[in-house]
């Protein structure tokens, strides 16, 4: 979440890496199902060369099983996928192209970590010299040289996973897909080979598809996130235009925090909560209607207990969307202050905000204290309500 | 995407896509192919032809026959007669008689009292129908045309049995008093045998995992000695301590050894390993934090024992129950040897089938013995299911602390019953090398002359030797490529469906079932696996196929212990799946293999049951020389044999553990 933060978005600057006409992996209209029970139901993705692409959901959502489809080890019901232009739909995995990790790493435990790493390239033409200094190069790569003799077994996890991407770009793969390669590492070691993958994959340039259900690890790592629920996908965007623009209430709910109040629409513009009319983007939405209003508790912009002192310096003349809070609880969370508002404007309801030591200390924020906060228009979000 | 969810009914009605096949797919089905028609052709097609066997009836039909005699020219034929008819006139043969089995002949001539060869009278003969058949020598005719033939060619045509279908041998064979009587004796003799075996097993068992008695592992040893000698022994051990000579004959207060007491001691002796075993593993994996609960409840010893112990070794309990039942029900060597005139069921077959040549009715009782045991079988592949569901992943392994009121009598029930065992052995022994117990107790050799006895002599114990090696090569070689089949190759769900299930029959037949069986499938010269009845190949194979089942669930065990993802893994690096098969499966499971071959080679060494209907002049085999030994009132011959036998086994053993210890330190460095 607050990796998303530190990048300021600004909607045209998504990074993209190949031509976007030209995809190297098409997947469309792709279902599965096992038995009645449907896994994936009419996905339909493009993706572009070089790309490195996550797919993110909850446990459960079908991130596997689309991966697996890729991989041509669990067949499609139905759908077609094409890789750099051939039509893979039903090939058997072996005729595919690409390396794979998986959660376990699935590393061949009687074979030294050399033996490993030479198993896709033995048995193809190559010399056994040529085989060696390949071998020995891919060590180099994922820095493991001085283990080239050693077992598995005798290896920690993080080092296991690395020997797990060495084997499975030893092959030169067009696409690399990894399934939560790094879910069995504890935090630390998690964090720092995000970056070494991320690297790898940059200079490699190969075409990249991760799966994980940690949106820190898909929003730090990835060029575009699939955001997938119940067999669907969501969203696919980069990673700030999912943070910031969440297309459906699953992804805001997913991806960060939300705040979440029932509203109704009550003209083009505005919108009702609790009892107050509220400004923000309706489009799409007929007067009258019942919606989800969302706001992060990021975007929760604290104005002090004279907001007109502060409106003078930098906010328009009549600022939209000022509620008067009353502060119930503060929680210092290192980097900031959580802070539980009640607002007679909003109803019941608390109000969840993130505030800036800074902040806090400039305004004299504190537990007890009635302030005024302002929920920004182009912040709040409007989702239908399902009945 | 919404509009995606709200489509209910996907169109996933049409056809589902199929993978294309690749070499190595084609491969697998190719090898499973091979494997699973193996498992038909030793098991399904014997038991199939076997259980037709058991149906059919077969019977002289007197009506479907017509004759012509023509008078003393040879050209002006009499009148068309029925051999019915003729029969009726010349009372040739009885109405009883007209019974006979697939084999049954009946000759033409016996119609015609006034027959002889020599005369210038023909005789014609036709069927009624098209089935009515007879030979002319041994060509095969059938038919409704008229054959004619001169009287020295008459002479040689007999008339052949239709066969019905029915279950006539059924009630024939419930209707014979002594034959349904052994039926209520198995059951009796296994009834009892179970439950004293599974209390002396529980108890054992319960000793060695609750309490802190010493030697734990001395006992265990010694509790398994029972599986390296044929069930035999224990009935000549029996025979030597309390027989018509044996030392300890008062102690049976006038009861003679001969019979139930006999059964039931022996039954329980070579039952007893495989029901400790169960039962062990069942308690070995109880879970301390029950025991701990249970403390925490301050309950009574007794109560923790009754409430905790015994349900968590329930499935344990019924499992080897389970087995015990069925091989004491379908066991022979021990009756026959032991079991004097108290009629038991297995051994009926052998007399149906060795002593009176009466296949159908061995056919008869064979089926009958598979019902328990099949029962048996299914009953405990239940029990197994919902066991597997008990265990959760995170049980903690319970560690007793010592208490001398529970230790002392542990260790002492421990002790008593490793003495029975060793007992045993050692009589058997002792009357192995000595002159003739109890009488003369000089040593000698004489008893290990065996090319001096009718048996099979050093020769048995030769091809003994080369049937336990074979089985365990072929063996391993087979179960463990069925098992890697069933558990590795992905599609083709049915065919490996049907192929588990194959591979899991043979623990519900009986190894005499399977033994005849194997008469009725192979001995048939129509049959183009008939070259192989009489040789070591289909000995192999029987032995291979009886023992089939427990071999491919430990190599099953083994495989399911390896990342289902080694197949995906090489199959996305392009290497083909018995590179990774040779390089990577077959080393990992090298300790799961060498335990399969060491289980089928001593099975191969002591097993009886089904051999003893296969084997020919140039196979005879230890394990039956034992029992034509004893048979022949060579009884210090048999326990010497038998002692060969455990001899060998306890050396393949320690082979088996050298090999594993110094093959393991090299293939297995990563453990
Ligand atoms: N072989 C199978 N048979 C039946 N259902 C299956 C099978 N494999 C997966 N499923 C179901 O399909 C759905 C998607 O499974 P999948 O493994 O793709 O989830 P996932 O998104 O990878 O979850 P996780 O994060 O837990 O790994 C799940 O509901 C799962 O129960
Ligand atoms: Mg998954």
């Amino acid at each position: 979440m607050r990796h998303a933060l530190s990048i300021e978005p600004t909607p045209t600057s998504l990074p993209r890496a190949a031509d976007p006409a030209a995809p190297y992996l098409e997947i469309t209209d792709l279902w599965k199902a096992y038995g009645d029970f449907v896994a994936l139901r009419d996905i339909s993705l493009s993706i572009a060369r070089g790309e490195f692409i996550c797919f993110l959901g909850p446990s459960g959502c079908g991130k596997t099983t689309l991966l697996r489809a890729v991989a041509g080890l669990d067949l499609q019901s139905q759908g077609t996928i094409l890789q750099g232009g051939r039509n893979i739909s039903t090939l058997p995995a072996s005729s595919r192209d690409y390396g794979i990790v998986f959660q376990s790493y699935a590393l061949f435990p009687n074979l030294t970590i050399e033996q490993n790493i030479a198993f896709g390239l033995e048995n193809t033409g190559r010399s056994k010299a040529a085989v060696a200094s390949r071998v020995s190069e891919l060590l180099e790569t994922v820095g493991l040289s001085a283990h080239g003799k050693k077992y598995p077994a005798q290896l920690s996890g993080g080092q296991q996973q690395r020997i797990a991407l060495a084997r499975a770009i030893a092959i030169s793969p067009g696409l690399l897909l990894l399934d939560e390669p790094l879910s069995a590492l504890d935090a630390k070691v998690r964090v720092h080979l995000r970056h070494e993958i991320k690297a790898l994959q940059r200079k490699l340039g190969v075409t990249t598809i991760m799966v994980t259900h940690d949106q820190e690890e898909a929003l730090a790592m990835a060029d575009r996130i699939v955001v997938m629920n119940h067999g669907i996908i969501e969203q696919v965007g980069s990673p700030t235009e999912i943070y910031r623009y969440p297309e459906t209430l699953f992804v805001a709910d997913f991806i960060g925090e939300t705040n979440q109040f029932p509203a109704r629409v009550v003209r083009g513009g505005e919108v009702e909560i609790g009892h107050s009319a509220f400004c923000c983007a309706t489009d799409g939405f007929a007067a009258g209607q019942a919606a989800t209003a969302v706001v992060r508790p990021v975007d929760i912009i604290p104005h002090g207990a004279h907001a007109h002192a502060v409106n003078a310096i930098d906010r328009p003349a009549t600022p939209q969307n000022l509620i008067d809070a009353e502060v119930r609880e503060m929680e210092f969370l290192g980097m900031f202050w959580r802070t539980r508002l009640t607002a007679p404007r909003l109803g019941e309801r608390t109000l969840v905000a993130d505030f800036s030591v800074n902040a806090v200390r400039r305004l004299s924020i504190e537990t007890g204290g009635v302030i005024q906060v302002e929920i920004p228009r182009e912040r709040l979000l409007l989702y239908p309500r399902s009945a | 995407m919404a509009i995606a969810l709200e489509t209910a009914h996907p169109p996933l009605a049409g056809k589902h896509l199929r993978q294309q096949t690749s070499r190595d797919d084609r491969i697998k089905l190719g090898f499973m192919a091979v494997i699973g028609l193996y498992l038909v052709i030793a098991l399904g097609a014997p038991l199939f032809v076997m259980l037709s066997k058991s149906l059919s009836t077969y019977r002289f039909d007197l009506t479907a026959y017509e004759f012509q005699v023509s008078d003393g020219t040879g050209a002006n034929w009499g009148p068309v007669v029925t051999a019915d008819a003729l029969n009726r006139q010349a009372g040739a043969v009885a109405e009883a008689d007209l019974s006979t089995n697939s084999d049954g002949r009946l000759a033409a001539t016996k119609f015609f009292p006034e027959f002889s060869f020599r005369s210038p009278v023909n005789y014609r003969i036709r069927g009624v129908d098209e089935d009515a058949a007879f030979l002319v020598g041994s060509t095969l005719e059938k038919g409704t045309a008229w054959r004619e033939y001169d009287s020295g060619t008459f002479r040689r045509v007999v008339l052949r049995p239709a066969r019905t279908i029915g279950l006539e041998n059924f009630s024939n064979y419930f209707s014979t008093p002594a034959l349904a009587q052994s039926i209520y004796n198995s059951v009796l003799m296994a009834a009892i045998s179970t439950v004293v075996t599974v209390s002396i097993a529980f108890a054992l068992a319960y000793g060695l995992t609750r309490s802190c008695m010493p030697l734990k592992g001395l006992f265990r040893g010694i509790l398994t000695i029972p599986i390296l000698v044929p069930s035999l022994l224990p009935g000549i051990a029996l025979v030597y301590l309390f027989g018509n000579q044996g030392v300890f004959k008062d102690w049976l207060l006038g009861y003679s050894i001969y019979g139930p007491i006999g059964i039931v001691i022996g039954s329980v002796f070579f039952t007893l390993p495989h029901a400790f075993l169960i039962i062990l593993t069942a308690l070995s994996v109880a879970d301390a934090r029950h025991y701990e609960a249970a403390a925490s409840l301050k309950a009574s010893k007794w109560r923790t024992f009754r409430t905790v112990t015994v349900p968590g070794a329930r499935y344990g309990i019924v499992s080897a129950a389970f087995v015990v039942f069925t091989l004491v029900i379908t066991d022979f060597g021990l009756p026959k040897v032991i079991g004097g005139q108290y009629g038991m069921l297995a051994v009926d077959i052998y007399k149906q089938v060795i002593g009176q040549q009466n296949f159908e009715m061995g056919a008869v009782v064979s089926v009958i013995l598979l019902v328990p045991a099949v029962l048996a079988f299914a009953v405990d592949r239940r029990m197994q299911k919902r066991q597997v569901a008990l265990l959760s992943a995170r049980a903690v392994p319970y560690a007793p602390k010592p208490n001398v009121r529970v230790d002392a009598p542990c260790f002492a029930f421990a002790c008593l019953v490793s003495l029975f065992i060793l007992g045993m052995i050692a009589m058997c022994q002792v009357a192995a090398v000595v002159k003739f117990w109890p009488y003369d107790l000089t040593l000698t050799t004489k008893n290990f002359a065996f090319d001096l006895m009718d048996g099979g002599g050093w020769a048995a114990y030769g091809n003994s030797i080369r049937l336990a090696l074979l089985t365990a090569l072929f063996g391993s070689l087979v179960v463990f490529a069925g098992a890697y089949m069933v558990e590795k190759a992905d599609g083709f769900r049915f065919g490996r469906g049907l192929f588990h299930f194959l591979a899991m029959m043979p623990m519900a037949v009986p190894g005499m079932v399977l033994g005849l069986a194997y008469i009725f499938f192979f001995n048939n010269p129509a049959n183009p696996l008939n070259p192989i009845y009489g040789t070591m190949t289909i000995l192999v194979v029987c032995t291979v196929t009886h023992f089939y089942t427990v071999a491919h669930l430990t190599a099953l065990t083994a495989l399911k212990q390896m990342d289902p993802e080694f197949e995906s893994v090489a199959a996305s690096l392009k290497q083909p799946f018995h590179r990774l098969f040779f390089r990577v499966t077959v080393p990992v499971c090298l300790p799961a293999i060498l335990n399969i071959a060491i289980y089928l080679f001593v099975n191969a060494m002591t097993t009886v049951s089904a051999v003893v209907f296969l084997y020919a002049t140039d196979t005879k085999l230890a394990s039956v020389a034992v029992l034509n030994m004893d048979d022949a009132g060579d009884i210090a011959p048999a326990a010497a044999m038998g002692m060969m036998i455990f001899y060998t086994n306890v050396a393949a053993k320690l082979i088996h553990a050298l090999i594993a210890r110094g093959l393991l330190a090299r293939t297995q460095a990563w453990r």
